[in-house]
């Protein structure tokens, strides 16, 4: 009932246009950002934005990374940890040997590294298609976790390999506590995002979801194959890198290979799935499913436990949770192949109808 | 509109886990892992404090009447979820978490600058970032008892030992056969300044982690011919590692493992291939210790206990929690010493109790823990307190003593300690404290 466009009358190109075409969209929208930007930081203690939100903004926006050479552009890819360890070290070697820089500065050259890094194991992608293309991108994920273990000049010649990400700061106003920490990683991921729905809806997006849909006819029409798969590798990697330098700066603290494992390929890749292929919405849902929910089951059982008095051994708890949690993703890709976005989608149009369906 | 769906949840969530707690009360958090491929460390390890706990609830009533209690939290030894549970954990009991055990080098690594900024004292008990040592550096750091570089001298000295004297060691051939990971990496440094004291060659060989697969770091190893492998393996590497040696025609004799590779999880699974294997040791395994026995009595027999199948009881992982139990509650009785007896202690507190904790021979004799662990004395320019090591010898059934303890050699540590440490210090800005001036 509330949710309705009746009566909203579109008179500009402008206004046909707009991200939001629907006034109630816009305005929860606005809600939810004045929410995260004011609300969160002063209801939310240390435990909730440190260890819970700030962690999903970067994987969502890993997943976002992902979701445009995945979902837009079609190109599987498995080396998304790759570069993201790629940004996080180059940021700390950016920080560490040109300190004058600034930290957004080195982010973003990070990510450009991340980018170009990205660029050089898209080639095969001009070749070959699918499944073998992931075992492709599988090859960045070794090739570039070997290098950074192997040359000590990325970890500063640390013995163990892992080191401790500097304090990070813009124009002397330190970001050291965890609501600071939280409100730049917000502020650099609403930014991104924004840009990724723009760019999709812009003629490059279009081209990605050509080449996605159908390569031959895609180059028939016109569409520069090279191009366009590299600057989806670029644009994709530019993004992962980003949240890596956001991962060892504002989440964990420490910038090391093992955190970039294989594991986290996949997990970025469960995210999209689970989200939703092709959906910036579905980047931040899917990251919300995977990141939360075993934190959220973990809380529970420990809750229920308590609550009961039952002494139940934690390991079978643990190993439940796991159990739980793969049933879950096997019953939604059931239910919902194309992802939580879809089912978002879905509710909308039911609530546009309701409560008069016919 | 999607944070507020997942804030309702999750204050849901909050709501089940947030507990009432009485005020006479120390809170410890257990966050380890019991499931993946190291849970058996991690729930060995974590079964063997939370005994502890229970022991002396059970049989004192806590400490000077404190009650003990914990809470598990699964870290699956990630990174993030051990960020995740010590976020959740730090604020529990009535003065939050007393001290944190990581058991995982890499999430130590992640908390030194959150948990020195929250004033909660770390434990890494024979892990973690060698030159935390330095206590003027890391205040609430405590690699306690060993950490990984004394250790390597220790071992390089029982391989001196086992060739007949130290000078026997020039032009032997050492091979470091290390897990791939923070871990694996940290003793490299210290292995490449003995050999050029002693006059050995080594060769470092990594292997990916989990080391399920060595077929071409065995074929290094014969190709080198090597008087000694040193197995620097964690969870199912080093099983993997004994059968490739066996199968490499390496006599298992001339390895020797670290504490991470030297528990009967690590050497059941290769069968006879383990048999005659060394592994160093700061805890020696068993139940005929005192405290041992108490844990029998005051613990199992009420049904209680943390190890389900109980022939893991005494086992080296069991014996080491025990241990790390130990420490914990000394540092707090310590604390309770000075800061009032039979009160719980902030996290502050115990990092004085835990750098003032002096655990000699007649308090070893008290806590029945003789011969389980060596003694222990930690100041402010020390955390590690303790620096000796026993070795082992696997004969296939059990794990036999075969040394006394083996002092490491501080006069090669503690210098790459200092150095190590005020690099550290240099790139934080940080003024190391003055010992002289710690009350």
């Amino acid at each position: 009932m509330l949710y309705r466009e009746a009566g909203q009358f579109k008179s500009t190109y402008a206004e046909d246009q707009q991200i939001f075409p629907i006034r109630q969209d816009r305005v929860a929208v606005s809600l939810l950002l004045a929410f995260a930007f004011v609300v969160v930081p002063a209801i939310g203690d240390q435990y909730w934005l440190g260890a819970i939100i700030t962690p999903f903004l970067i994987f969502a926006l890993a997943a976002l990374g992902l979701n445009i050479l995945t979902g837009y552009a079609g190109q599987l890819s498995l080396g998304t940890a790759a570069f993201m360890a790629v940004g996080a070290f180059m940021t700390y070697n950016f920080v560490l040997r040109m300190p004058w820089l600034g930290i957004l500065p080195s982010i973003i050259l990070a990510g450009l590294c991340a980018a170009a890094v990205g660029i050089v194991f898209g080639l095969p992608s001009l070749r070959i298609k699918g499944f073998y293309l992931a075992v492709a991108t599988l090859a960045c994920q070794f090739f570039v976790l070997w290098v950074l273990q192997r040359f000590g000049w990325f970890t500063n010649y640390s013995s163990s390999g892992v080191v401790t990400a500097q304090q990070i700061a813009i124009l002397d106003f330190p970001f050291n506590t965890p609501e600071r920490k939280y409100l730049l990683t917000l502020g650099i991921v609403v930014v991104m995002a924004l840009a990724a729905k723009n760019l999709m809806r812009s003629e490059t997006g279009r081209a990605f979801m050509a080449v996605r849909d159908m390569d031959v006819a895609a180059s028939v029409i016109g569409i520069p194959m090279m191009k366009t798969k590299l600057l989806a590798f670029a644009i994709s990697s530019f993004y992962c890198g980003v949240a890596g330098a956001l991962h060892a700066f504002c989440f964990l603290g420490t910038v090391e290979p093992e955190a970039y494992s294989l594991d986290l390929s996949f997990r970025i890749l469960f995210m999209v799935i689970i989200g939703g292929v092709g959906s910036i919405l579905g980047s931040f849902l899917g990251a919300a499913f995977i990141t939360l929910f075993p934190i959220f089951l973990n809380l529970v059982s420990t809750g229920l436990s308590q609550a009961t008095g039952v002494e139940v051994s934690h390991a079978l708890i643990s190993n439940l949770e796991s159990i739980i949690f793969g049933g879950l993703i096997v019953f939604f890709l059931i239910v919902e192949p194309q992802g939580l976005a879809r089912l978002w989608q879905i509710a909308k149009e039911k609530l546009r109808l309701w409560p008069f369906p016919h | 509109m999607k944070y507020k769906v997942i804030a309702a949840t999750m204050l849901a969530a909050a709501g089940f886990a947030g507990t009432a707690s009485a005020q006479n009360e120390q809170f410890v958090p257990a966050n380890f892992y019991w499931v993946g491929p190291y849970a058996p460390g991690g729930s060995g390890f974590g079964g063997g404090m939370i005994d502890y706990f229970a022991l002396l609830n059970a049989r004192d009533g806590g400490i000077n009447g404190v009650k003990l209690t914990w809470e598990k939290c699964e870290t699956e030894y990630r990174n993030d979820r051990g960020v995740e549970c010590y976020e959740r954990s730090k604020k529990k009991g009535p003065t939050g978490a007393s001290v944190i055990h990581p058991l995982s080098t890499g999430i130590t690594y992640s908390l030194i600058e959150k948990a020195t900024a929250d004033k909660i004292p770390v434990i890494s008990m024979g892990y973690g970032r060698t030159d935390a040592s330095d206590g003027r550096v890391f205040p609430y750091i405590f690699p306690l008892i060993t950490n990984y570089w004394s250790q390597n001298t220790a071992k390089i000295k029982f391989i001196g030992m086992k060739e007949g004297g130290m000078q026997n060691l020039r032009g032997k051939k050492i091979v470091n056969i290390y897990h791939d990971s923070a871990y694996g990496k940290e003793t490299i440094p210290v292995l490449d300044v003995q050999a050029k004291k002693y006059g050995f060659q080594v060769t470092h060989i990594a292997v990916a982690h989990p080391g399920n697969e060595q077929q071409a770091q065995w074929l290094q190893v014969r190709q080198i011919r090597p008087d000694w492998v040193i197995l620097r393996g964690w969870g199912v590497m080093n099983p993997t590692a004994l059968k490739a040696a066996q199968r490499a025609g390496f006599p298992r004799e001339k390895i020797l493992g670290v504490w991470w590779s030297g528990a009967e999880e690590d050497v059941i699974p290769a069968g006879d291939a383990a048999k005659g294997y060394y592994a160093a040791g700061f805890n020696l395994p068993g139940t005929s210790f005192p405290v041992m026995q108490d844990v029998l009595k005051h613990v199992y027999k009420g049904g209680k206990g943390e190890m389900e199948d109980k022939s893991r009881i005494g086992s080296i992982y069991h014996t080491r929690g025990i241990v790390a139990g130990i420490v914990t509650t000394e540092g707090i009785r310590k604390a309770q010493e000075r800061f009032g007896k039979g009160k719980p202690m902030t996290g502050e507190q115990i990092r004085w109790g835990l750098e003032n904790m002096n655990i000699d021979a007649k308090r070893l004799k008290e806590l029945g823990a003789v011969g389980l662990m060596q003694p222990l004395k930690v100041s402010c320019l020390d955390h590690e307190g303790g620096g000796a090591v026993k070795f082992l010898q696997w004969d296939g059934r059990k794990w036999n003593v075969v040394s006394d303890w083996i002092a490491s050699d501080q006069s090669i540590v503690r210098p790459m300690i200092e150095a190590s440490a005020a690099q550290y210090a240099k790139e934080k800005g940080i003024t190391p404290r003055d010992c002289s001036r710690e009350k």
